[in-house]
């Protein structure tokens, strides 16, 4: 690797940054220059994103050192199959949301466009850097770009759940500072591989704090990736923001989840001495009790935005669940579903926005009361039935939603079904026969989550286009379906390239379980000059 | 040394929490504050306390850790300050939004009733 695709690491981060920069220094005035801007720019990031990701599939970990300091001192980014992977879906998540706002009517407010760059920089950043501090600066840089852009548009509603969300994030941060200087003080180093290795060697009397450092740190992950206790902010959040901040930021609660990946299997890995697996029984715990607080979660919720919130939380459980199994079979499947529910959960939220905008307020709730109090509308029952067209964007929108249905619920034919199959067959295909208890217990609440799913979005898809209101034609422009359709041709992809897609998060398990490829490749500059 | 600087985290991280817990703003956004100083000098802790070590290497010199202070803490306890006063910073921007909109500095955004 040499010459410029040697630098293309750095690229989805210092991109953002300039293009964001440009767009502060031209003013907020030239809104369309700023949005012509923006979408090219996370154009761009895709074509990088998607180069990354074919450069990335030899399996090789490739480090970028900033300044060309040794990778023990200085700052290291890490290519490798899963910040790639995670790189592409970022940077598709962003130019479909981005299309989205661009054509909305009402043109999103100040200061929307860098703060959606800066956004995609702090996920990028996230996703690249090997060390643990370098995690924290761009996990800050996102969340403080996420503050922006949950509040966008201001109002009531969205200050009092943002209020929630900057609180218990704020106090997220601080504990994940505790917990990385922690491992610091025990360990002496930051870097993600150098830590790999120490681990072991680590003195007896000093693995207990170790555990406790790694814990706290955990304990922050999770609070980003909205484990239960812990993440009820996120769905008033999320059903408060605008809805193309909403899509991009269903993936900033992946970003805990790309951290829990990454750190619990380097660290706590089949090769990290007595620390084996430490943790694994809590995540898998917690994992299955999210997905049984986003069951009722998404039963209860008498709003479309926040049903699309509470599947964000369960797809959270279940990802956390599968990880904490600790098989790398298992984390395949996994890294399968996050790839599958996160551009449905992205087109999922932009769907809700072209529907909401044809309905008044409050009108799902009316929905759901009339239901449970069994007041059938009398004078629909009188009209007689003649045979109305349903209009095409009608026809098109319902076609959309019952695919982010499928996807989230796990039922074929799409991707999400073949996810929760690639999971749950290696927990129950063990050896034939003998299923250990955990195994039935992550089938149970996958199926009971899957099930769950199904009601609440046929409900919802029934009272949002079948029980429409009259009067009320959706007016939608067939340009507003060019990301939904984006998003979920993505999902669709995954499902006819399921072997091609199913190979590669395999082999992005194995190294996550053996990260040898990825200790040898950050520390290349240690064994002689190259 | 090691015990008042203990001793001073935990007073600061205890008033923290126990303002954080408040159902004020304000008291919210001073508990952040408070934890965010004791998180600092945590931070600042884990490099060792030590007294009269140099912080610059001699010319020529090696450095080591037993006659020198570890850089690594105080570098990452800068960043920390700044980020911590960027987003305290927000958060009072956001404070005083809620407290406009909503008419009341409770957290929940309304008066509970009594």
């Amino acid at each position: 690797m040499t010459g410029w695709a040697a630098h293309l690491i750095i690229a989805p981060i210092v991109l953002p940054l300039f293009v964001a920069a440009l767009m502060v220094l031209a003013g907020d005035r030239r809104r369309s220059f700023a949005r012509v801007l923006g979408l090219a720019s996370a154009a761009a990031l895709l074509a990088v994103a998607i180069v990354l990701l074919v450069l990335a599939d030899d399996g090789v970990a490739r480090a970028y050192r900033l300044g060309d300091w040794p990778s023990a001192f200085g700052i290291v980014l890490v290519l490798d199959r899963l910040s790639a992977m995670m790189l592409v879906l970022t940077a598709a998540l962003g130019t479909c949301a981005l299309l989205h706002a661009g054509t909305r009517r009402d043109s999103p407010g100040a200061y929307f466009q860098p703060l959606f760059q800066f956004q995609l920089m702090g996920l990028n950043g996230a996703f690249l850097t090997g060390d643990l501090f370098n995690l924290f600066v761009f996990v800050e840089v996102m969340l403080a770009a996420s503050y922006g852009l949950a509040l966008h548009g201001s109002g009531t509603a969205r200050v009092r759940a943002g209020l929630h969300y900057v609180a218990v994030n704020l106090v997220a941060s601080l504990l994940f500072l505790v917990g990385a200087s922690t491992i610091y003080g025990l360990a002496g180093t930051l870097n993600m591989a150098d830590l790999a290795i120490r681990i072991p060697a680590l003195v007896e009397e000093d693995r207990g704090l170790f555990e406790a450092g790694a814990a706290i740190l955990g304990i922050a992950f999770l609070v980003k990736a909205a484990m239960w206790p812990m993440g009820f902010w996120l769905a008033p959040t999320y059903a408060a923001a605008t809805p193309p901040a909403a899509a991009i930021l269903s993936i900033l609660s992946k970003v805990g989840i790309y951290a829990v990946l990454r750190l619990w299997l380097m660290l706590f890995g089949e090769g990290s001495g007595a620390s084996a697996g430490f943790g694994g029984t809590w995540l898998m715990a917690g994992g299955v009790l999210t997905m049984a607080f986003g069951t009722i979660a998404v039963l209860a919720t008498q709003n479309t935005a926040r049903l699309a919130g509470a599947c964000v939380i369960v797809s959270s459980g279940t990802l956390l669940a599968a990880i904490g199994a600790g098989q790398a079979a298992v984390t395949g499947g996994a890294l399968f579903y996050l790839a599958s529910t996160v551009p449905a959960i992205a087109a999922f939220f932009l769907v809700v926005d072209i529907v909401e905008r044809g309905r008044g307020l409050g009108a799902d709730v009316l929905a759901v009361t009339r239901e449970a109090f069994g007041e059938a509308d009398e004078e629909a029952m009188e009209e007689v039935e003649i045979g109305v067209a349903i209009p095409a964007a009608t026809a098109a929108l319902g076609l959309s939603f019952a695919a982010c249905a499928l996807v989230l619920a796990g039922l074929p034919p799409f991707s999400g079904f073949l996810a929760k199959f690639a999971m749950l067959a290696p927990v129950l295909g063990e050896r034939g026969g003998a299923v250990a208890p955990a195994g039935w217990v992550l089938l149970a609440a996958m199926l009971v989550s899957g099930l769950a799913t199904v009601v609440a979005m046929t409900r919802s898809g029934i009272d949002a286009f079948w029980a429409a209101p009259e009067g009320t034609v959706l007016r939608v422009r067939m340009l507003e379906f060019v990301p939904v359709v984006a998003l979920l041709a993505l999902c669709l992809a995954l499902t006819v390239a399921a072997g091609p897609a199913m190979r590669f998060m395999q082999a992005t398990a194995d190294a996550l379980h053996r990260p040898v490829a990825y200790i040898y490749g950050v520390q290349a500059d240690r064994r002689g000059p190259p | 040394m090691e015990l008042v600087v203990a001793i001073g985290i935990a007073v600061l991280t205890g008033s923290g929490v126990w303002l954080l817990l408040r159902p004020r703003t304000f008291q919210v956004i001073m508990g952040l504050s408070l934890l965010s100083y004791a998180v600092n000098l945590f931070i600042f802790s884990t490099g060792g306390l030590r007294s009269g070590m140099a912080p610059i290497l001699e010319k020529g010199g090696a450095g080591a850790l037993e006659t020198h202070a570890d850089p690594l803490p105080q570098a990452l306890v800068l960043t920390a300050i700044v980020i911590s006063f960027a987003t305290t910073a927000l958060f009072l921007v956001l404070l005083i939004a809620a407290r406009g909109l909503t008419g009341t500095d409770h957290v929940d955004g309304r008066e509970r009733r009594k």
